[in-house]
Parts: C-alpha cells; structure tokens; sequence
C-alpha cells in the first residue's frame, strides 16, 4: 500500500516534531513549591469538550493531554499522547501510535480505546460541545451520536487509525486543541454533567479542589507520562478577585501571576517602575482587532465606502487609548501567524483620500450609520475615537454601546451596519491561518447567526481557502501559506473589515517565579504555561 | 393574626410568581441568544439548532416557562447553561458568604447610622446636626468601587490590619461589611433623624421630662423604641438588596457572594442562573418585608395585624 513518496512525506512530517521534541526544560529547575494566580471570574468548566474560554483553556491544557501538543512557548506541533503517526499518501488516513503505559489520574492506564470514547463524545451532538465543528473531516462525522463517529477506528490496544473524508492540512493542529483531550470513559460516566467540576485526565495536574466561587486547587501529577514535568508541587487559582486587588496582593508577595493581566488604569505606574517593569513579560499574541463593514447594507456594499473607512482610522491613536498595548494593524492575519503577508503596507492613514473616495461613491455628504460596540472598558473609549476619524471624513456613527451578547447577536443577525471587535475580537484557535478565514471571514460564517459579522462572501476566495486546506502534504508547507497570504490580501481588495490592531500580551510574575520568558506569553496557554514554570525557594 | 400570615402568605407566593413571570418574559424578549454563548463562535448551524433542541429553547415561551416553573415546584432549579452545574448547589455555595457579609453588613450600617440619626435629632438645627446629614448624603452618594478600594489601600495594603480581600475569617468580614455599613448608613441615618424628631415633640416625652427623667433615659427608654419602627421596616427591604447581590465590593474584597455570579451569568445570558439569583433574593425580599410586619406589633404594640 505505502509508496515510497509516501513514507518521504512521512518523515518529513515527523522530523520537525520530533526535533522539537527535544525541548530541555530550564536547567535551573526546582522542583517544589506552589503558585497563586487570581481571576475575577470564576472558572466556567473543566470539561475539555466544553470549555472554550481563555481562562480554562489553559487549565484545561494542564489536567489533559491530546494526541498531539505544542513545544512550550511556541506554536510548533509535537507529539503529545500519540508517540508517532503517519498519514497516507492522499492524506486521508492518519495512524497514530500511542505512548504505553500513560495513566489516567485515576489510575487506569489510556489506551486507543480511550482516544476513540473522546472523539466519539466531543461530536456527539448531546455533548454540545463548542467544538464539534473542528471535527468535520473526520468521516462518519455528520452522523455523529450515540453510535460514535465511523472514521475512528482501534486498531489495537496502542494504535488509533483516522480516517477523514476529505484532506486537512490543519488536522494535526485540531488534534492538539483541547476538545481532544483524552478522557476515561467510567470518569465521565461516573460524574455525568459534573465531569467539568470533577475531571479526570492524563495531565501534569489533577484537580485537587474545587470550592465554587473562591478557589481551585491543582496538584502534581506524579505519574506524568513526560519525564522531569511539571516542577510545581500545586497551583492554586483564586477567583472573584478586582484585577487592581490582584496587582496590590502581587506587590504584597501573595499572587505569583494575576490571570486577568495588568489593569488598565495601573499600567502606565508598573512600567514606569523600573522594579516592576523588569518582572513584566511581553509577547505577541495571535489575536486581531477590526471593526466589520456589513456589506450587505448600503452604503458599505460599494467597495470605495469600505476602502474609505479603512483610510480613515487612525489606528495609532487607537493603539494609545489602550497604553499602547498593541500594533497597528495591516491585515486580517497577526504578524506572529504563518500566512502573514510581510511587506504589505494595508491603507495607510489618509483622511483627504477617504474624503474623495466617498466622493467618488457619490456620497460628498458624507452619512449617518450605527456602529456597535461591547460596553466594557476600554472598548467605548475606542468606539468614541473610531467615531471622531469617521466624522472627519463626513461619516455620522451613531455608538450602540450593549452588552456583549447583544452585540453577538446584532453581528449574527446582520442588522449591524458597523462592529468595533474588542472583547470578542478573533483569538485563534490554533496557529493556523486558516483558523482566521472560515467563521469570520468566508462564506459559511456570513449565515444568519454566523460570527463572519461582515456577511462578507466571495465564492472564489471560499475555493481558495479550500483548496489551501486540502494541501495537507508537509511539504507543500510553503505553498500552502502563499496560498493563504493571497485569499487575505484577496479580503484586503474587497476590504470588508479595517483591520485595527494585534493585541499584544504582558504578564506578570513575582519575583521568585522561574522560567524563561516564552512560558510566561506562551501563544497557547495564557496567562503562563503552568507545565514548565517554577519558582525560586 | 392567622388570618392575617395566610393571607400575607398568599400575596407573598403571588408576587413571586409574578418576578418569575417578568424576569423570564424579559430574558425571553431580550435581543441576545443563550445558545451562541453557550455554542461558542467556531460551532456550525447544525450545532447551534442541535443545542437550541436540546435546551428547549426552540419552543414557544408558554411552554418554557410552564417546563421551568414545573421542575422549579420540584425543587429543580436547572442546570447553568455553560457550567454545566446545578443551579441550586451554584447558589447554596455562594449563600453563606453572602449572608455572613449581609449581618455584617447590616451590624454597621446600624450602628453607624442610628448614632448618626440619634445625635442629629438631638441637636437638630445645630452645626454638628447639618455636618452629619451632609456626610450621609455623601456617604450614600459614593462611588462605590473607589470607597471600597480606599479602605482596602488604607487598612490592609498601607496599615496591615486586615487581609487584602479573600474569605475565610473574623479579619477577612470587617473590611467589606464596614464599606457596606458606610455606603448604606445614610440611608439609616436620615431615617432615624425624621423619626426620632417626630417622636421627641410627642407629649409622652413632654411628660418624661416633666417628671425629671435623665436625658439619656428618655431618649433610649422612651423616644428611641418608638423612633425605631421604621428603621425595622427599612432592614426588611436591605435584606433584599444584599440577596440581589452587592457586585461591586464583594468583586473588590473577593467575597465568594451571589452578586459576582449573577454579575458573570448576565455577561453570558445564563438563564438558569439568572433566573435562580432573581428568585431568591425576590423570595428574600417578601421575607425580609413580612418578617418586619410580623415583629412590628412585639416593639409597638398599638400595631395590630388584621
């Protein structure tokens, strides 16, 4: 069956991971002693299938584990649960071979059985899982439920074959995210709907306690499968703290890492301290801001109004209401993502073009719009300036300050002619271009209810991307991200978004907390990856 | 008297279920979607429906409510849409620091603000009368993050004296129900001074000082138990207020009360929650309100309840 083409692309999908594999912990790692880290909401679920916050992704990370991870500190597959696997030739059947003698925090030992029992559940509609959709490849999924999905098969104790009905080159990645985690099946049985309070996992950590409200309690996991890791004998996490609180109990010794960041109103005073600045961690963040244009609704369906309003804005002055936390933004995709277009300059800041390429659209007079916006600071703030760049180009934008739901939904329903993104801008879900395009930008985000807020639609840039997707070969890794640069610059053309900024990322740690800076913006496990820090005696 | 608590019961048990109605009917009406929450962005279509079928939330508002109201009279509150827990066990774990803070709370708001109201009867008109009305009318107008963030800066950053905000001990209640009792003294103070005042030109305590009574026993033996029954009446309706949750300084002092989970379950449209929050502290406040009636008669006896 297997060519040799075939094996070749094997090893060259291996041999990245592999290396990366390699990744030495800090030296200088001790092992012992516990943190505190505080966040002002309590934590949702600790359900792998269901938690899909950025507070419990990264928990979630360290009490489970998938067939596949990330190097710490970067956005670089290796193997997790899974010690190899090879994909066909046509990149349809994906075998993985399992790690021996991994054991659950109960004790049993994992087996392919297990990783089956996961991707059965997280597609099972009665799960409601948030991330079933990223499952789609896999065959059998669109009659997934009680009977499991068909394209998942044991093939013995330690190997798992899957099989997708059409080629995925972000598959390895969605096997990394934390909706496919391996879970016992008696665990999930046992607790029913409580498996997100009592989860049992293969993970660094186990959940040690939990009393709702105030606090969680993860403890080491002295049977961790990967040797060496985690260093930290416990984690304790605080919740319903005032981040301002967070960062007086910090300055006092009592927190190690506040979850929530650093407060706005308080981060002008800790970088202009050279004592506290020194313990703040900065790094980018695959995340973008961006107001949507509604093409659907006169007048952003002529291209030269949504060209006009992307030369507008003033994004620097944007980027210092929130201390300059951030860059300005040229494209949809954040530089630190593969697919980013170097080079490309987007549309520079030039009130008098916009102004005569209104004219151009027959609208001289400028016009009136609503542009909506999530009520939490600073986002009116933001609002309040997009709206001043608008008015000086003649556009009226009337603020529709509303809770986030209610922004949601307007977005959903199209009935939203203009959106300012933040606090729901696009965080991605793995480091892939193609996680920024089909909710939020292609055609099947544009449905009614959809989170593609622009109802933006091009047919050709959808086959695009589609055809960028099924380019799964290892090899074709570059192409496939030329392929990726131009369906963005394609959106530039068409601009139905003005890209606004890439938030950028500052945690900070106390002063005995140990690790290279990497773990403490880790793309994947914010606020720090909890597996690899450790702290000072 | 019996006739009176059953039919005060009865009212009370149609005012609940009138909140239930309302608070329901306007979660239903509301222009934001429990299921894109719950779904997530990155869910299909099918997904969302598949979710909506699941909760119900795809029948007509008759029949939610009437599903809701059936399993709540079964003493089933729900589940919370995206914690997947209990309503009920949510709710139970957060009561007893809420109302640990609400005795606390209350404890200084009294004392605080019947001194207040007493001594600003007493020297009515006078200097020190318009300094103490005037700080109740700031104290009630204060913002009540930045109170709550003085105090803590002050007593437990600066001074020591107490824990920076968390839950557990003695220490950890008496900053955040003395920002209570400031913030909410006002209110109690004022009270006091327009009730005692009316009592003291009464002709009981005309005929008190006729007899040659100290002032002191005048004013705690016979003006004070008469100025203090609206002052009861007032308690009933704070009790409500502290059930519905006091957001701002339990987020400030981490107090693990139902404040910041019903604050979280509106942010996310987490109807079973909300709904839960909603009819406890209702349920508090129709208590508050008839156990207040209840006692009046014990202090005044001219009350009768008929």
């Amino acid at each position: 069956m297997k060519k040799l083409l075939a094996s070749t692309a094997v090893m060259l999908a291996l041999a990245l991971p592999v290396a990366a594999q390699d990744y030495t912990p800090d030296p200088a790692a001790k092992p012992g002693g516990s943190i505190t880290i505080t966040y002002k909401d309590d934590v949702a679920t600790l359900d792998p299938a269901i938690g899909y916050d950025w507070q419990n992704w990264s928990m979630i990370k360290s009490l489970f584990d998938g067939l596949m991870d990330y190097v710490p500190g970067t956005t670089t597959l290796r193997p997790g649960l899974a010690e190899s696997y090879e994909i066909s030739e046509d990149g349809l059947v994906y075998t993985f071979k399992l790690r021996a003698g991994v054991k659950f925090h109960n004790g049993r030992e994992m087996t392919a059985e297990d990783v089956k029992y996961s991707l059965d559940r997280v597609t099972n509609p009665a799960t409601q899982s948030p991330g079933a959709g990223f499952f789609g490849a896999i065959a059998g999924f669109d009659q997934a439920g009680d009977g499991g999905l068909s394209g998942v098969e044991v093939v013995d104790p330690l190997t798992v074959k899957i099989t997708l009905s059409r080629p995925d080159a972000t598959f390895l990645h969605v096997m990394a995210l934390n909706f496919a985690s391996v879970v016992p099946k008696e665990a999930v049985d046992e607790a029913g709907a409580d498996f997100g309070k009592k989860p049992v996992g293969t993970g660094a950590y186990k959940l040690a306690e939990w009393t709702l409200g105030q606090r969680l309690v993860f403890e080491k996991n002295a049977d961790y499968w990967r040797p060496g890791v985690p260093f930290l004998d416990s984690i304790v996490f605080e919740v319903g703290q005032e981040p301002v609180v967070a960062l007086l109990r910090l300055q006092n010794g009592e927190v190690d890492v506040p979850g929530d960041g650093i407060p706005p109103a308080k981060f002008t005073e800790v970088m202009g301290d050279p004592a506290q600045a020194a313990r703040v961690v900065q790094g980018g963040q695959l995340h973008t801001g961006y107001i949507t244009l509604n093409v659907t609704t006169p007048p952003f369906d002529k291209v030269e109004v949504r060209k006009a309003v992307n030369m507008a804005i003033n994004k620097e002055r944007i980027t210092q209401i929130i201390n300059g936390r951030a860059i300005p933004a040229t494209q949809p995709l954040p530089p630190s993502m593969p697919g980013y277009t170097e080079g490309y300059a987007g549309y520079a800041y030039d009130p008098e073009g916009a102004k005569k390429l209104l004219a151009d659209a027959g609208l001289a007079d400028g016009f009136e719009t609503d542009l909506y916006v999530m009520n939490t600071d600073p986002n009116p703030r933001i609002a309040q300036a997009i709206q001043q760049d608008l008015a000086a180009i003649g556009i009226k934008a009337n603020i529709q300050n509303l809770a986030q739901a209610n922004v949601i939904e307007a977005g959903g329903a199209g009935t939203a002619p203009m959106i300012w993104s933040g606090g729901m801008g696009w965080i991605a879900d793995f480091p892939d271009p193609s996680n920024f395009y089909g909710p939020i930008l292609g055609c099947a985000g544009a449905a009614p209810g959809g989170w593609n807020w622009s109802k933006f639609c091009d047919e050709a840039l959808d086959a695009k991307a589609v055809e960028a997707d099924s380019m799964f070969d290892p090899a074709k890794a570059e192409e496939r991200l030329k392929l990726w640069s131009d369906v963005y610059m394609g959106v530039m053309e068409e601009a139905p978004w003005v890209p606004v900024f890439n938030e950028e990322r500052y945690t900070m740690k106390s002063e005995r907390m140990g690790g290279e800076d990497a773990l403490y913006v880790d793309p994947v496990s914010i606020p720090v990856n909890y597996d690899y820090v450790w702290v000072k005696q | 008297m019996a006739a009176y608590l059953i039919r005060r019961l009865i009212q009370s048990a149609l005012i609940l279920l009138g909140v239930s109605f309302i608070t329901f009917f306007l979660l239903y009406v509301l222009p934001a979607d429990p299921v894109r929450q719950i779904a997530g962005r990155a869910a299909t279509a099918e997904t969302v429906e598949n979710i909506r079928e699941q909760l119900g939330l795809d029948k007509p508002f008759v029949v939610q409510y009437a599903r809701y109201m059936g399993a709540l009279l079964q003493g089933d509150m729900g589940r919370s849409y995206l914690q997947k827990t209990q309503v009920a066990e949510l709710i139970l774990s957060r009561l007893p620091a809420t109302l640990l803070l609400m005795v606390g709370a209350i404890f200084c708001e009294l004392v605080l603000g019947l001194t207040m109201g007493i001594i600003a009867a007493l020297w009515r008109g006078r200097a020190l009368d318009q300094t103490l009305m005037v700080t109740s009318f700031v104290t009630v107008s204060a913002p009540q993050f930045v109170v709550s963030l003085l105090l803590l800066y002050v007593f437990a950053v600066k001074l020591g004296w107490f824990p920076i905000g968390g839950y557990g001990t003695f220490a950890h209640l008496v900053l955040p129900a003395v920002t209570l009792g400031i913030l909410g003294s006002g209110w109690y103070s004022r009270m006091m001074r327009s009730s005692m005042i009316d009592v003291l030109r009464a002709d009981y305590i005309r005929t008190a000082r006729a007899k040659g009574l100290t002032r002191a026993r005048i004013v705690l033996r016979h003006a004070l138990p008469n100025a203090i029954l609206p002052v009861i009446a007032m308690i009933g309706i704070d009790i409500g207020i502290f059930m519905g949750g006091i957001v701002v300084v339990e987020s400030v002092f981490g107090w693990p009360g139902i404040g910041q989970l019903a604050w979280q379950a509106i942010q996310r449209v987490d109807i079973p929650i909300i709904m839960g929050v909603t009819l406890v502290s209702a349920f508090a406040i129709v208590l508050g309100n008839l156990l207040a009636d209840l006692i009046a008669p014990f202090i005044d006896p001219r009350i009768k309840l008929r």
